[in-house]
């Protein structure tokens, strides 16, 4: 189902010198996350600094790229008329099993039972020749 | 004009320096605002949990938008005062007299002013968009506003059972009130919850009528000091509270989807009016969305959470009604012209308040409530205004 995406002509991400070792992983179809060294919390999306103790020891880690959806939204009528493409498409929010949230393209059927709490996993999609952490919903 | 003497009285308790090198590698400019902030915070000897002012400069991190949100949200901190100062040389300054001002109007009690930027040698020109979101939504079909707002309002569907139709006769009734509103870009076209529900879904579950015509237009207002009211004028419409608060930037980062910080900036509010929202003779709120109003009368504490729907059922929201709200049609009615479609609220309020809203006069209005919202549910400021000081 994510093949659809491969020549799909739409912004790709502004990669700094702070996310890259996350974007490099997505590549390699790993999942890491910055993780404090003092306050023991993970953090997303990257940043220089701990956002809950403001510690710089911050330090990339294997996350599980399990989730659970928080919520959701089946685009017809996208912002960006590139991925028109591709409507209808579910975007969704979802709260990573380390506990930070982030959003993403959800490769569910709209009509699939969507709800709070719905079991996702990590699907790595290649999109415009750039890889992305897409979800689906999780294996059992 | 003689300027009043009256400096507000504050102290520079810590502060933060970067040693200025020539050129950046491996970062970011909301990397070296956060270093900066927490050197400062550091020296003063406080925890960040006692930031909650924060002014910063235009662009920073090269987004032109929603400035204070996107450096809070990295931070990790709630403010409830921020601002953007944009003085070129001249911002440093200016934000220690703002932050002292504001400190004395009682909206915060600590506040961060920061500048940083970085200057990389090679590769990243300064481009006009380059941020979390940029990085973070975008890339995965994310743009603009209705993927927040659908996404915000089916987790309140979601959580609370909330319907369409509920929501639905928001849209209804901004419609139903700009009828009697010439100017409204919606004048002579009111419109039924069925058809806002026949609507097209943009982006499942908002359909085309739950959101704000974008038009062109402007709107201005003038302030001035009790002891200068200009004789002979029209009745003075006076602040008597305001409530400010910022949680996040985006969509994603939300840490109440189903929530605001309207709930914070509304009782600041009418915490420093001493009054309670069941005063309020007219309800101007915010409404980009249906469901931005849905959870402001919730976070205005007019019923329970996820109550809206339930409430609206037993009220009317006329000028003639038990709870006039945005008389002027609201934005969903009167149209949004840009950052100026939020100041529609504030004029519709004087308006009231100054008794000059015939045909749509609610009787004998004294005390409004005025809110806006910004981003994604988070940049809240409420106000409340009346006729008495």
């Amino acid at each position: 189902m994510s093949e659809q995406f491969e020549n799909l002509v739409v912004p790709g991400p502004t990669i700094t010198a702070v996310s890259k070792p996350f974007w490099d992983a997505v590549a390699r179809k790993e999942f890491i996350l910055q993780k404090c060294a003092d306050c023991g919390k993970w953090v997303f999306y990257p940043r220089g600094i701990c956002p809950h103790c403001w510690s710089n020891r911050l330090e990339w880690t294997p996350a599980t790229g399990n989730a659970r959806l928080k919520t959701w939204g089946i685009v017809h009528r996208p912002g960006h008329s590139a991925w028109l493409e591709v409507t209808p498409y579910v975007l969704g929010v979802v709260e990573l099993e380390e506990g930070p949230t982030m959003l993403t393209h959800l490769l569910l059927d709209p009509d699939q039972g969507l709800q709070i709490g719905l079991p996702l996993q990590v699907s790595y999609t290649n999109c415009n020749d750039v890889w992305l952490p897409f979800f689906k919903r999780k294996s059992e | 004009m003689m300027v009043k003497r009256r400096v507000p009285r504050c102290a520079i308790v810590g502060i933060g320096e970067l040693a200025p090198i020539r050129y950046t590698e491996g970062t970011t400019t909301l990397g070296l605002i956060a270093e900066s902030v927490r050197l400062a915070v550091a020296d003063a000897g406080l925890e960040k949990d006692a930031i909650d002012g924060l002014l910063v400069g235009p662009q920073v991190g090269e987004t032109p938008q929603h400035v204070p949100a996107t450096v809070a949200e990295y931070l990790g901190i709630q403010p409830t005062m921020s601002n953007v100062v944009d003085l070129g040389g001249a911002t440093g300054a200016g934000m220690l007299w703002r932050a002292a001002a504001a400190i004395e109007a009682g909206m915060c009690e600590t506040v961060v002013c920061v500048l940083a930027n970085t200057n990389e040698r090679s590769g990243n020109p300064r481009s006009p968009n380059r941020n979390p979101i940029r990085e973070f939504d975008v890339p995965f079909g994310a743009s603009g506003a209705n993927a927040s707002y659908a996404l915000l309002k089916q987790r309140h569907m979601a959580e609370y059972g909330s319907t369409q139709e509920q929501f639905a006769l928001i849209a209804h009734w901004a419609r139903k009130n700009a009828q009697l509103n010439p100017n409204a870009i919606f004048y002579g076209k009111p419109l039924s919850v069925e058809e806002v529900l026949q609507s097209p879904l943009i982006i499942d579950p908002m359909h085309l009528y739950e959101i704000v015509m974008p038009v062109a237009g402007g709107a201005a207002f003038v302030v001035t000091s009790k002891d200068s009211l200009p004789s002979g004028g029209h009745a003075p419409v006076y602040l008597l509270g305001a409530g400010e608060k910022i949680t996040h930037r985006a969509v994603s980062q939300s840490p109440a989807l189903a929530s605001a910080p309207l709930a914070y900036a509304i009782s600041a509010a009418l915490e420093q009016a001493d009054v309670s929202a069941q005063d309020m003779d007219l309800l101007s709120l915010y409404d980009c969305y249906t469901s931005v109003v849905g959870v402001t009368i919730e976070n205005a504490g007019l019923c329970k959470p996820g109550q809206f729907g339930e409430w609206m059922k037993d009220h009317s929201f006329g000028h003639d009604g038990d709870w006039p709200l945005n008389t002027h049609g609201g934005q969903l009615g009167f149209g949004q012209a840009d950052l100026a479609g939020g100041v529609s609220h504030i004029i519709e309020a004087v308006r009231q308040l100054r008794h000059e809203a015939h045909p749509r006069q609610i009787p004998n209005a004294r005390l409004s409530l005025v809110t806006g919202n910004g981003a994604t549910l988070s940049e809240a400021a409420a106000l409340v205004l009346g006729v008495e000081s």
